[in-house]
């Protein structure tokens, strides 16, 4: 299952993400700003993309602005994001 | 136990999150009112993962899915089943049929997860007319159901009623359902307080719902949670007492009487069950006899 | 002399022989609303002085031209107690050749007096004076209560100029400052935004956390042993700190405890326990809201003090001495209970101890309040980024997942877990904290010293260096 549609989850608000996903030919793109960038930034990457990988999305551009959020919610929001942008919300 | 039990909206990482260190002994993951058509889906993900990742221990998690008139509520079930809630709130509850069909979907569910019948309990949330009509039929309509639950505010609109502090307006749908519960063997508890600043406005409200004889009461403000546990905890007078009780009555069997009075007042057996009660809640709370 | 008023602030400057290298002086009551630093630093950068050293009680965001004077080597050194972000990042990356030194606010009066950190001209900004010099923070339209800061500066610097926007006739009465100390007198339009000033009312918390923590601060002060007839309290004006402010107040009233002093930076909160019979008197080194400002000028029980009658260590006794207990706040705090208020969890300067390691070294209760992580980042580390208040002065941490007591206090464990308070070891807290959020990778340190962190005593306690 590919993303077909821009789509985009979570909210600006302390200790929430916001995650926007977009269609892209080939590999993920992940970029990445966050308020704990030297801390965890390495560890939300992973993250990001091993949410994508259990969502079966392989080629994606995602854009991902952190604050402060925790692990789990970071997952909550890339799954809702690919969710919609596969359309399957 | 469920002295109080605090509402937190289903979209908001940050209440979420934090939940189990608001005092209140269960807390409701609200995927109903708190979240608007568009974020269904992400606050369904979200309390999941919570539910999933966070260590919630020494707090019940209830979660309120959507009613099941709407198009939500057997994909809520889905995905917050497999995290085994204590309790699923099912709201808008207003016939026996209604429980049924909800239960026999979760009994589905258990089926497909491997979980022993009846594993995640049911509470019919009754906020409407018909609702307090049926209660007791609610009440009975599957063994999964474990309590009821009050909910004045869509109750008051469906009455076509102002919602008060003094909360006349409830009055009989209060004494119904404790009625209703009592007799079906299940919990019942009661509306939230919803203004936030009073606080002798919950004392009051809360300490009234005791007396009718509700276990314990929902709140929508961490700012009650301490005042609910309060009013609804055994008083260190209640707790002397039923151990005296238990004293009395271990005396007597020891001495061989059947009867024995305390304080002047014959101890029959409702007396003792109620002692029991308050002991084991007592002890669930750390609290003991006080010093003599 | 018939008067001491000069035309204009550059007439000040001159006429007070300031000279490239020397040191001035500023206080900080008009907070983030100040104008009259900015106004001075533009004349002194305007006449050509360079390498000048500044020597202010606390800079604010409003001093960001501060920048441009530093840049120009105008300003080459700074004394502060506190720096907000605006200054401090670009601190943090190394913008003066000379660490900039942190004192504590009883420090800061006691290393003046001493002769330690001499002032060559301390300009006083007065919301209200009279033209030989006396003046006051309680009137005018920038009043801001006290004064209490500025005291020190007063009396051991080696000229004073006061500039006031409220300039009344001979004599002022119920002054603060008194004439004898002040040479020059400058009338301007405006020497602060009363917006920035003061805030109209300081909020207690509505974060849920936050009301735990309060709720939990008040529970452990109630189970201290020292919440008693006499008791005496500060606290910051942070969210939390208010609730367990208020919280405070409603166990003090309901069991008819009547305390002896509020003390520090007042809030309105401190005033209504005054008013509810908490408290026999508040006194008051700097207001935080108008109605603090209020209560100071018009309430004998409200008294302004100075900052060497706060937290001198050289003053033959300061209030910090005699208080019992102190609410905190923290950035960061290690599981040796050190403190860092200086700087952010990235290391950059946002802060300072300000009255922190003051009233923790006096207090006989110094708490700690703040909640297990915030924005994924976890409180307690172990060890701080910066150490501003040593750990032997901290007695207890306060978050909604529990309390830490430092194990020096054993009394305070036994009083805390016998009122049934969920006390914890602080080691736990970090790995409960940690296991909520995964453990943070640790931060580079930089190479180049950007700060030094001097104790109340005038002796290090840390270095601050640069953020890579």
């Amino acid at each position: 299952m590919e993303i077909t549609k821009c789509a985009a989850a979570g909210t600006m608000e302390s200790s929430d993400v916001y995650v926007e996903i977009e269609p892209r030919e080939t590999g993920l793109e992940v970029e990445l700003q966050s308020v704990v960038q030297a801390q965890f930034g390495q560890a939300i990457e992973e993250t990001v993309r091993q949410v994508l990988k259990d969502c079966g999305v392989e080629n994606a551009k995602v854009r991902v602005v952190d604050r402060g959020a925790l692990e789990c919610v970071i997952r909550a929001r890339v799954e809702t994001a690919a969710m919609r942008g596969k359309g399957e919300a | 136990m469920r002295r109080s039990m605090l509402f937190l909206p289903g979209n908001n990482p940050n209440m979420l999150i934090n939940g189990n260190c608001l005092g209140s002994d269960a807390v409701i993951f609200d995927l109903e009112d708190a979240v608007s058509p568009a974020e269904k889906d992400a606050a369904r993900i979200l309390v999941r993962n919570t539910m999933r990742y966070m260590d919630f221990r020494g707090c019940e998690i209830i979660v309120r899915i959507n009613s099941i008139d709407t198009p939500y509520w057997k994909r809520d079930l889905d995905a917050i089943l497999p995290q085994q809630p204590g309790l699923i709130l099912l709201p808008k509850t207003g016939t026996a049929k209604d429980v049924q069909e909800a239960d026999a979907y979760i009994t589905e569910l258990e089926q497909k997860l491997g979980f022993a019948p009846n594993t995640v309990g049911l509470m019919p949330l009754i906020e409407t007319a018909l609702g307090v009509e049926n209660a007791f039929a609610i009440a009975t309509a599957a063994d999964r159901v474990q309590a009821l639950f009050l909910g004045a505010e869509d109750l008051t609109a469906d009455l076509r009623c102002k919602r008060t502090k003094e909360g006349r307006e409830i009055e009989y749908a209060r004494t119904r359902l404790v009625m209703a519960a009592r007799a079906a063997g299940v919990e019942v508890y009661d509306t939230p307080f919803t203004d936030v600043n009073d606080d002798e406005g919950i004392y009051k409200d809360a300490s009234y719902a005791k007396a009718l004889g509700f276990s314990g009461k929902a709140s929508i403000s961490p700012r009650h949670v301490g005042v609910i546990n309060e009013v609804f905890s055994p008083s260190q007078a209640d707790i002397d007492y039923s151990y005296e009780v238990m004293d009395a009555i271990a005396m007597a069997k020891a001495q061989g009487k059947g009867a024995i009075a305390l304080r002047g007042k014959m101890i029959d057996a409702p007396i003792v069950a109620r002692a029991e009660q308050t002991i084991a809640m007592a002890e669930a709370l750390g609290l003991g006899r006080s010093e003599q | 002399m018939d008067t001491k008023l000069v035309k204009s602030i550059r007439e000040a400057v001159q006429l007070s022989g300031l000279k490239s290298g020397m040191t001035v002086s500023f206080h900080h009551h008009l907070r983030n609303g100040d104008f009259v630093l900015n106004m001075v630093m533009e004349e002194i950068a305007a006449l050509g002085l360079k390498d000048i050293f500044v020597n202010a009680s606390s800079l604010f965001d409003v001093h960001t031209p501060m920048l441009q004077h530093i840049e120009n080597h105008v300003v080459t050194g700074i004394s502060a107690d506190y720096i907000s972000g605006g200054l401090g990042r670009p601190i943090s990356q190394g913008i003066l050749d000379k660490p900039v030194q942190f004192r504590t606010h009883g420090g800061r009066p006691s290393d003046i007096s001493l002769g330690r950190t001499p002032i060559d001209v301390a300009f006083i900004a007065a919301p209200t004076a009279d033209p030989m010099g006396n003046c006051s923070g309680k009137y005018g339209k920038s009043a801001c209560g006290s004064l209490g800061y500025a005291f020190a500066d007063a009396m051991y610097a080696k000229k004073v100029v006061v500039i006031t926007d409220n300039l009344v006739e001979y004599p002022l009465q119920d002054f603060s400052i008194s004439e004898d100390y002040v040479d020059f007198v400058v009338q301007v339009d405006a020497i602060g935004n009363p917006k920035g000033i003061v805030s109209g009312t300081t909020q207690i918390t509505r974060d849920p956390v936050g009301l735990v923590m309060a709720d939990l601060a008040a529970k452990v002060i109630d189970a201290s042993g020292l919440l008693k007839d006499g008791f005496s309290f500060q606290t910051g004006a942070g969210g939390a700190s208010l609730a367990a402010a208020s919280f405070l107040k409603d166990i003090m009233l309901k069991k008819g405890i009547q305390g002896s002093f509020g003390l520090g930076g007042i809030t309105g909160y401190l005033v209504d326990m005054l008013h509810a019979g908490c408290f026999r008197s508040l006194l008051d080194v700097q207001c935080f809201d108008l109605k603090a400002v209020e209560s100071i000028r018009t309430d004998p029980r409200h008294q302004e003090i100075s900052a060497m009658h706060y937290a001198s260590p050289s003053s033959r006794s300061a209030a910090v001495d005699s208080l019992d207990v102190v609410i905190l706040g923290a950035t960061e705090i290690d599981t040796d209970f050190n403190v860092n208020v200086h700087t952010d969890s990235n290391g950059y300067i946002m802060g300072g101890s300000g009255g922190h390691s003051d009233t923790a070294a006096g207090a006989k209760l110094a708490m700690i309040i703040a909640p297990m992580f915030r924005a994924r980042l976890p409180i307690v580390t172990d060890r701080v980024t910066c150490i501003s208040t040593p750990g032997r002065d901290i007695d207890v941490l306060v978050t909604q997942g529990g309390i830490a007591v430092n194990p020096k206090n054993t009394e305070l464990m036994q009083r805390l877990a016998a009122a049934g308070l969920p006390v914890v070891d602080i080691r736990e807290l970090k790995e409960k904290a940690e296991r909520i959020t995964g453990k943070p990778s640790r931060l580079p340190k930089g190479d180049r010293a950007v700060a030094e962190v001097i104790y109340r005593d005038g002796t290090l306690l840390d270095t601050i260096y640069n953020v890579k």
